[in-house]
């Protein structure tokens, strides 16, 4: 079922310049996976190496962070929007 | 280092970034740049005489620093600020360009931790305060491959915010 996944501004460079993907996918994870397969230079943006997501990455399905359903298990349906919004972080020592 | 990328900010931008900085010391202030990222024009008509700029901070927009566990040498904006950051800026016609945050009594270089929380395109702004009072003011930007980070030059300019 085709989702759509609204890429920010700043990772558009490393997905075709494209401001939005479409994709068939079951659940959030799967659209993650394929949009990161198609586009392979923004997974290092998204995934740490062992395939987790990045801390700052935060994943919205339609306006509901994905944290607080069932995570990158969470179902999609035909028409849903998936919006990937960082949470800035940093600081003065390691 | 490359010295081509160019962040253009007025002064009086720039002095608010610093008094921020200044205000919540000891802790660590942030907030948004919103602006333009004008990709380089072939046929660029000059305008009296200047350069046009590549990317300009053209309103800034403070945030709360969240982490309230160690806001001394960490700062975080949620999710929740970013997108209000992103509406503000699309109410202006802008984009959100990039992050300021100060590094109290420490140098306006980025750490280990900056870098692992970082996307490239964005500048990231930082000021240095040191025993209260703002010093250096620095901008970087994330290599394509998350290895460092690298210097952008901040160019003052004259023009008035919008």
């Amino acid at each position: 079922m085709p989702v759509k996944v609204m890429i920010p501004t700043p990772l558009r460079a490393y997905a075709g310049k494209r401001e939005a993907v479409e994709l068939d996918a079951a659940t959030v994870g799967e659209a993650l996976g394929r949009l990161t397969s198609e586009f392979s230079e923004l997974r290092k943006h998204l995934f740490t190496d062992d395939g987790k997501l990045r801390s700052f990455v935060n994943v919205y399905i339609n306006d509901e962070d994905i944290r607080y359903l069932a995570k990158e298990n969470t179902r999609t349906k035909d028409g849903d929007t998936i919006s990937i919004i960082p949470s800035i972080a940093g600081g003065c020592c390691s | 280092m490359s010295g081509e990328a160019q962040l253009w900010i007025s002064m009086q931008l720039a002095e608010q970034i610093r008094r921020h900085g200044a205000e919540t010391y000891p802790h660590e202030c942030c907030g948004a740049l919103l602006g333009r990222d004008n990709p380089v024009s072939a046929h660029s008509s000059s305008d009296e005489g200047a350069e046009k700029p590549q990317r300009e901070v053209l309103a800034l927009f403070p945030l709360v620093n969240r982490r309230d566990d160690s806001p001394r040498n960490r700062f975080s904006v949620t999710s929740g600020d970013v997108r209000a950051a992103e509406k503000e800026a699309a109410r202006q016609g802008i984009d959100v360009i990039g992050w300021y945050h100060s590094h109290p009594d420490h140098p306006a270089r980025p750490s280990e931790y900056d870098r692992e929380h970082a996307w490239p395109w964005y500048s990231y702004v930082i000021v240095s305060v040191a025993a209260g009072a703002p010093t250096e003011i620095t901008s970087w930007r994330l290599a394509d491959d998350r290895a460092e980070f690298s210097a952008e030059e901040i160019a003052i300019c004259q023009r008035a915010s919008v």
